[in-house]
């Protein structure tokens, strides 16, 4: 009973990290989505993964409505000056164990704003980013794909 | 198209004689009129009330390599003559101030205060001079539209805070929501004042996701200008493109081939499809219908991957180019759209008839984030949203562009101005998409699609357009030395109709925002670019 306050003190810190390694988390990934200054191209293709052809629910994972609901960010955008607190706090606010997904040219490496007065260029300018999801933007199958490849599981 | 002024521009220029010089037409249907600075509120006034001429876009420029000012180009449509009176006014750089218009012509509140942000041309007496596109944290003087912007001396801003309007009375609190919002939505701080569950106000600070997208374009060639203009948003990423193209084309006085014009038409119809489609699903989305949501998304998902056999992109990036496309789309490919189309409209319709008599989703809509006539009509709101008021203006008849002049199909409106109203419009405007493009694929003909435009001759101006899924886009662009672009500017609808959303949500309970900006679904990257 100690244990589990004490570790919930430090915090956000419930769960090991072991579960990091394996990019894991028990096979249900729960997805908060942050948009940072995308078109949103990507962040349609990420609603459909919602939709009844994808039904990204059927392998278990789901988006959130709270960060601190959610074991993996995916970010859109090359991240606009105006939108870097909201994204460092939103990813602050996830507990960990925590994987950030960048999806998207923008989101990768700025895209085509990269050097804008207006753009930092790329997710890993603020926050550590873990995976790459390239396109412009990239099609819910080819998101579908990264994301239960590394579920260790392949769509049939 | 006229061959001399028309008698609306005599009459102009007879009134205000002392004021006003005509400086002649471009790209076919543009009058330019040089106009003192101190002239503009008066003569802008006139123009829209008298002549019921509407603020159609405005443009700030940084002339100062060319003559030595600044410059401003207001561009007021006139749609019963399908022309544009354009009031041009040089901004001396010593004073870099004008006499806002905005008191007279409330619909150019946002271009002003934008002038403001870009340029650093301060619209004396506008009600609203607090800063628009750049946040408060950027330093004092900076405006990164003018040539001499200097981008090396910009660090990372602090986040600051904004003046919010306030409201009086100790019963009244305040709900901030965003810029990150709890679904999968773009990022924008809505700032409500409640009573309970009751909107009292709503204040919205949107350009989140300004990329900086003019400034980009400047310098570069017309290609990556076109490629700019189909990632300022992705679900209007095509009428962009058209609209981008035809600016070009418009300077230049191109002939574009029928059969790229055909085919620009059924995209710029496909694209309508999928948005109003899918805007379907998530106003149903909006109130937790979920039979509405997972059809309209389906039907929607169709519709992409119909775009990415006919084009290589659900998005219908990459097929437009200057002159035509780039590459062209078979009469096999065709018919077999049409076949797959007849299908989904047919599901469309049997979705819609389910939905419109559905007693608990049209008790939700009815009556729910009115939006008056009187403003949509002061803040110059476009599209459905306009439409759904009983501004029943639409584009692609009042501008023909495309061939849509050579097409039959009625205008969708209402009057009501609510929710159910802005639903209505949308499925009326699906059924006549799916009937157009049925004409377009029985009558399109044989042909080139491309004809390469020249080279343009520096700082040659001119104004494209296209109806898009939410009203009517305009994208200006001023081409400079060796042929590339000097200036860009992008009015998306969605800029023009963010105005009108704290109006439509004032009396409303707060859990129906969603539905109401559903209903509007607007784009916050096509306002912020």
């Amino acid at each position: 009973m100690l244990g589990i306050l004490m570790k919930s003190w430090r915090v956000g810190i419930v769960t090991k990290t072991q579960q990091t390694k394996n990019r894991n988390f028990g096979r249900s990934w729960h997805i908060r989505h942050v948009d940072c200054g995308s078109c949103n191209g990507c962040d349609w293709e990420m609603n459909a993964l919602l939709n009844p052809i994808y039904d990204l629910q059927q392998y278990g994972l789901d988006f959130v409505a709270s960060p601190r609901h959610a074991d993996i960010l995916m970010v859109t955008g090359s991240v606009t000056k105006h939108l870097q607190v909201a994204l460092k706090k939103t990813f602050d606010a996830t507990p960990a164990p925590k994987l950030v997904i960048a999806l998207g040219d923008c989101a990768s490496n700025g895209g085509i704003f990269k050097d804008s007065y207006a753009t930092l260029g790329g997710v890993d300018k603020v926050i550590p980013v873990s995976i790459k999801i390239p396109g412009c933007p990239p099609s819910p199958q080819e998101i579908l794909d990264v994301l239960l490849a590394q579920l260790q599981k392949k769509v049939v | 198209m006229a061959a001399k002024e028309p008698d609306l521009i005599k009459l102009l220029l007879h009134k205000f004689s002392q004021e006003t010089k005509f400086m002649g037409v471009k790209a076919g249907n543009e009058y330019y009129l040089e106009v003192s600075k101190e002239a503009l509120p008066e003569v802008s006034s006139y123009l829209v009330k008298h002549l019921r001429a509407s603020l159609a876009t405005m443009i700030g420029n940084d002339e100062r390599s060319i003559s030595g000012s600044f410059r401003l180009y207001y561009y007021f449509a006139v749609e019963y003559e399908e022309i544009f009176i354009v009031l041009t006014s040089a901004i001396n750089p010593v004073e870099p101030a004008f006499p806002s218009i905005t008191p007279l012509v409330p619909s150019a509140q946002w271009y002003e205060r934008e002038a403001q942000d870009m340029f650093g041309l301060r619209p004396v007496g506008h009600p609203d001079p607090r800063r628009l596109v750049l946040h408060h944290d950027w330093p004092q003087g900076t405006h990164p539209l003018r040539k001499d912007f200097n981008l090396d001396s910009l660090e990372k801003l602090p986040s600051s805070d904004y003046p919010f309007g306030e409201i009086d009375g100790t019963g009244p609190f305040y709900v901030p929501v965003g810029p990150i919002h709890a679904g999968i939505i773009e990022p924008g701080h809505f700032r409500f004042s409640v009573a309970g569950e009751t909107i009292l106000n709503l204040e919205a600070r949107l350009f989140y996701t300004h990329r900086g997208v003019e400034k980009l374009a400047e310098g570069g060639t017309l290609e990556a200008g076109l490629k700019l203009a189909e990632r300022v948003c992705g679900t209007c990423a095509f009428s962009h493109s058209v609209s981008f193209c035809q600016a070009i084309e418009r300077a230049a006085n191109a002939q574009i081939p029928e059969r790229a014009l055909f085919v620009r038409t059924i995209l710029l119809e496909m694209e309508r499809l999928y948005n109003h489609i899918g805007d379907v699903g998530n106003i149903c989305a909006g109130v937790g219908l979920a039979l509405g949501t997972s059809h309209g998304n389906r039907i929607k998902e169709a519709i992409l991957q119909l775009n990415e056999d006919l084009t290589g992109s659900r998005f219908l990036r990459g097929i437009n180019t200057m002159g035509g496309l780039k590459k062209d789309i078979s009469d096999q490919q065709l018919a077999a759209l049409k076949t797959k189309l007849e299908q989904l409209a047919d599901d469309f319709n049997d979705l819609a008839e389910i939905l419109l008599e559905h007693d608990s989703l049209i008790q939700r809509l009815k009556g729910t984030g009115r939006l008056s006539l009187v403003a949509v009509e002061d803040l110059g709101v476009v599209g459905p949203s306009a439409r759904a008021s009983g501004c029943i203006k639409d584009w692609r008849k009042v501008f023909p562009h495309g061939v849509y002049g050579q097409l039959e199909f009625e205008v969708a409106g209402e009057t009501s101005g609510d929710v159910l109203a802005r639903l209505k419009v949308r499925v009326n405007e699906v059924k006549t998409s799916f009937d157009l493009i049925f004409q377009l694929v029985s009558q399109i003909p044989a042909g080139a699609i491309v004809q390469p435009v020249g080279e343009l001759v520096p700082y040659q101006a001119a104004l494209g357009w296209s109806e898009s899924a939410r009203g009517n886009n305009l994208h200006w662009v001023m081409i400079g030395p060796g042929n590339n672009i000097f200036r860009y500017r992008i009015r998306s609808a969605s800029y023009c109709n963010w105005p009108a959303v704290p109006l439509a949500v004032q009396g409303n309970i707060i859990p129906d925002f969603p539905l109401i900006n559903k209903s509007f679904e607007l784009c916050y990257a096509c306002t912020d670019r």
